[in-house]
């Protein structure tokens, strides 16, 4: 039922221990008492309640916001109306989550005018707020310096807060859609969690026994997250350096098939605090396991092939673009990324879409009602593998970007 | 008698009590239409949460179920105040977004509450009167 709203995976309420309450500035209780207006208290009440769940000190200003609870699929009406109750402007800034639709094209999707008048309400009302509407998984691919080492952040969608906090080096939770709006409209969010070193700490050695490439780091993080569920794995891999693209694969299919939010990869990513000893942990993983995944969820029978979850960077649209190229595909073949991405490569995707495949912004088949009309779909992706039984009844297949694209075009 | 508690959202409220010693999903535990508890696995199955001081030990499941008790709150379904052992999430923003006093932090005894006595919620002075 429930995508990108899952506040974070981890119970940071430390047991036993003398239960804080939160310091609060003079501006912040002020906010906290309503001396700013009704808006403003809401919020500030949100941040002071999680501060108190999870243990917080005080409240840390951060730089970026990316705000789950946009499809309609996953909000509804309840949403909408919470939503488009609110006043007041954000101070951060502040960018969306995919939406169920893609927001100009949703008709050749396949979806309906109901559902599309609703999700067009959603953006409307964000967009009265002061959010950007760019409609993403992967924020860091469209703006440089949204989010750096050490900075903190309020990001709601789990493959973005794994990057965020593996990748770039910066501190998120995984935000609900309240509460990354509640710090979108206040500009801080309550430290506890990932914010704090203490919480970012290696559980897991993962020792990976064989080289890997493309979708097989996808096939990695969906095994791996389902052994080390809410715990920081430390990889140490075989082969050549994993590319930007792989490392966002990798996070994104152990953030769907466990709640990791943070990760390490020996001499890739940034490094663990200076705190951290050896993890209690070990994984021995090879070729086996990640082939088994493969065999488990076989490419055959699909009815249709869709790429793009997370989103699709640049480099990845070359790629199909290059394998598309003056040929026809036999199958739906849909090509999910960010609308700036897009924009910014009218060619690749005039090329994409001459084989009858379509490049769709602002959406992806995870959060898309449009899916749920195929009994089967393959996909070069861990994070899809995870959810598409369960969110929209569909059956999944994995393979390579390779494979996904002989599929399409009647090859497989 | 008069219990301490800790404010997680503002207000004051009174109702009759509505107790369980179960966690509530408000996503597909209760109706959104009708504030009845829907799941036969439930405790309190078949009871209607409306203008009731809701007593439970805190909530679980979707973090949909913030935007459920919202709309319980716009038809005018919600409870009138919630009581919890220990808050999390997704009731604490719930509670919030929908201007329902929520307090926690009280004793497991507050679960022992017969259901239909009178309790009064007061979460900006902290405390509970039965």
């Amino acid at each position: 039922m429930l995508l990108c709203n899952a506040v974070a995976g981890k119970e940071f309420i430390a047991r036993g221990r003398k239960p804080l309450i939160m310091y609060l500035s003079r501006e912040e209780e002020a906010i906290y008492q309503g001396e700013r207006g009704e808006t403003p208290r809401r919020m500030m009440e949100i941040l002071v309640a999680l501060g108190d769940i999870y243990g917080a000190e005080k409240l840390v200003a951060v730089k970026s916001v990316q705000i789950a609870g946009v499809s309609y699929k996953n909000i509804g009406e309840a949403g909408l109306e919470w939503i488009s109750d609110l006043q007041g402007q954000v101070v951060v800034p502040s960018i969306l989550n995919p939406a169920g639709m893609d927001l100009c094209r949703w008709q050749e999707m396949g979806v309906g005018e109901d559902f599309a008048q609703k999700q067009q309400q959603i953006i409307e009302a964000y967009r009265k707020l002061g959010v950007i509407i760019d409609c993403t998984c992967t924020p860091y691919q469209i703006y440089e310096g949204i989010a750096g080492l050490g900075d903190h952040l309020a990001w709601s969608e789990s493959s973005a807060v794994s990057y965020a906090n593996s990748v770039i080096g910066a501190r998120t939770n995984r935000e609900g859609g309240p509460s990354a709006l509640a710090a979108a409209l206040v500009g801080k969010t309550a430290l506890y969690g990932y914010h704090l070193d203490e919480n970012r700490l290696p559980t897991h050695l993962v020792e990976v026994e064989a080289e890997l490439q493309g979708s097989d780091y996808g096939a990695l993080g969906f095994l791996v997250g389902r052994i080390v569920k809410d715990g920081v794995p430390f990889f140490r891999l075989q082969g050549p350096r994993p590319s930007a693209d792989e490392l966002k694969a990798l996070g994104a299919a152990m953030a769907a098939s466990g709640s990791v939010a943070l990760y390490y990869v020996k001499e890739v990513t940034p490094r663990p605090p200076p705190s951290a000893g050896q993890p209690e942990e070990t994984l021995n993983l090879g070729r086996k396991d990640i082939d088994e995944v493969y065999a488990q969820y076989p490419a055959g029978g699909a009815e249709a092939v869709a790429l793009g979850c997370p989103h699709c960077s640049m480099e990845e649209l070359v790629k199909i673009a290059g394998l598309l190229q003056g040929r026809k595909v036999q199958k739906e073949l849909w090509i999910c990324t960010a609308r700036k991405i897009a924009q910014a490569n009218p060619h690749l995707v005039a090329v994409i879409e001459e084989s009858g495949a379509r490049v769709f912004c602002d959406t992806c088949m995870v959060v898309s009602p449009a899916t749920e009309r195929f009994a089967r779909m393959l996909t070069s992706s861990g994070k899809a593998l995870a959810y598409l039984p369960g969110l929209a009844g569909v059956g999944a297949g994995l393979g390579s970007l390779e494979d996904c694209i002989d599929a399409a075009l009647g090859r497989g | 008698m008069e219990i301490k508690c800790h404010r997680v959202a503002c207000g004051f409220a009174s109702g009759p009590a509505l107790v369980t010693r179960e966690a509530i999903s408000f996503l597909g535990n209760v109706d959104a239409r009708t504030a009845i508890v829907v799941d036969p696995a439930h405790e309190l199955f078949g009871q209607c949460i409306a203008g009731k001081v809701l007593i439970f030990p805190g909530g679980k499941g979707s973090t949909v179920g913030s935007y459920v008790i919202y709309q319980l709150k716009k038809r005018g379904l919600a409870p009138s105040a919630m009581i919890n052992i220990r808050s999390e999430p997704i009731v604490a923003v719930g509670a919030i977004i929908s201007g329902i006093p929520l307090v926690d932090r009280v004793g497991e005894e507050i679960l022992q509450i017969e259901s239909g006595r009178a309790v009064m919620v007061d979460a900006d002075g902290e405390r509970i009167v039965v």
